[in-house]
C-alpha cells in the first residue's frame, strides 16, 4: 500500500434503513487492501457500531478512516447532544437508547464497551451540547 | 453439514440465495436478537438465528461475514431487508418454529454453539 487512503462518509440521524452501508463501504476498502480477515472484522465492529450510535445518539455526523502501512484509524464525529458521563457509557449495559432503536436490536449498552475491545487506541472528546468524536487506532501486524 | 442440510430438517422456506445452500457449510450457530450481542459475541463463521427481521439484522451479518441467517416463528422480513441480503450472496431461510423450537431441533442436528470474545481487549 503506497498512499495512504482517506475515506469519508456522511451519516443521516435516525435513518434506520442507510445506516450501517457507510460502515460496508470502509470494510468493502480494507477487504480491497487486502488486510488480514481478523484486522478487518475489527474495522467492521468498531465502523459499524459507531456509525450507530451517530444514527441513534449523535443526530448524524460524519464517519473518517485513514489506511496507511501502520494502521487504521477510525473516527466519528458528530454535532450532536454529547455525552454527560464518559466513564458510565463505557460500561456494559449503559444506555439511554429510545424504543426505536430497541426494535432494530440495538440499545444493549454494549457498542461502546465492543469498540474498546477491538480497538488498540480508543479515545472519546465529548462536550455536552457541542458534540462527540470517538477516535480509534487498529495497529496493523 | 451444509445449510441445505439445516432446511431439510428444519422444512424451511429459502428467501434468497437458494442456490448457495448447499455450499455453505454450517459448523456453529449463534442466536440472539441483540445485534450488539452477536457484535461482540458470534464467532466467525457461525449462522445467525433470529427473531427480528429489520434490515440492520441484515447488515450485521454482512459486517462480520455470517454466512447465513435464519428467521425463526415464521416472520417474514419486508422486500428491502431481502433484496440487501440478494445482494451481498447471504442466504435468508424461515422457520415456522419458534426460537427455542428452532435452537433445539439444531441443537439435536449436531449444530454447536459457538462464543467469541472477539478481539483482544
Ligand atoms: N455519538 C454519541 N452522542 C451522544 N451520546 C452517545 C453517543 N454515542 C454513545 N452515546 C451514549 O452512550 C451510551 C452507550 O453507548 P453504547 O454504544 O455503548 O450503547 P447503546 O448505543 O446505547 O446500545 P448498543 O450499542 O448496544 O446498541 C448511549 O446509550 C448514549 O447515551
Ligand atoms: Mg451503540
Amino acid at each position: 500500500m503506497a498512499d495512504p487512503i482517506h475515506l469519508e462518509y456522511e451519516v443521516a440521524a435516525d435513518d434506520y434503513q442507510a445506516a450501517g452501508a457507510a460502515s460496508n463501504s470502509v470494510k468493502e476498502t480494507l477487504k480491497m487492501l487486502g488486510l488480514p480477515t481478523a484486522i478487518s472484522r475489527r474495522a467492521a465492529i468498531i465502523t459499524y457500531e459507531a456509525e450507530m450510535n451517530l444514527v441513534i445518539h449523535g443526530g448524524g455526523g460524519k464517519i473518517v478512516a485513514n489506511i496507511d502501512e501502520e494502521s487504521v484509524e477510525l473516527m466519528t464525529i458528530d454535532e450532536g447532544p454529547g455525552i454527560p458521563d464518559v466513564e458510565k457509557a463505557v460500561q456494559e449495559g449503559f444506555t439511554t437508547a429510545g424504543d426505536r432503536a430497541r426494535e432494530m436490536g440495538f440499545g444493549a449498552g454494549m457498542g461502546l464497551p465492543n469498540i474498546k475491545r477491538n480497538a488498540d487506541v480508543f479515545e472519546i472528546f465529548t462536550e455536552v451540547g457541542t458534540g462527540t468524536t470517538l477516535r480509534t487506532v487498529i495497529n496493523l501486524p | 453439514m451444509t445449510l441445505g442440510d439445516i432446511a431439510s430438517v428444519l422444512e424451511t422456506k429459502t428467501l434468497c440465495c437458494e442456490e448457495r445452500l448447499a455450499s455453505v457449510e454450517i459448523d456453529g450457530a449463534f442466536a440472539s436478537d441483540l445485534m450488539s450481542d452477536v457484535l461482540a459475541f458470534c464467532a466467525p463463521g457461525a449462522f445467525l438465528i433470529t427473531g427480528l427481521t429489520n434490515i440492520q439484522i441484515v447488515r450485521t451479518a454482512q459486517m462480520l461475514d455470517i454466512p447465513a441467517v435464519l428467521f425463526v416463528r415464521g416472520k417474514c422480513p419486508l422486500e428491502d431487508t431481502i433484496a440487501l441480503a440478494r445482494g451481498a450472496g447471504i442466504p435468508l431461510v424461515l422457520s415456522s418454529h419458534n426460537m427455542f423450537h428452532t435452537c433445539g431441533l439444531l441443537y439435536a442436528m449436531g449444530v454447536k454453539p459457538t462464543q467469541a470474545n472477539s478481539a483482544p481487549v
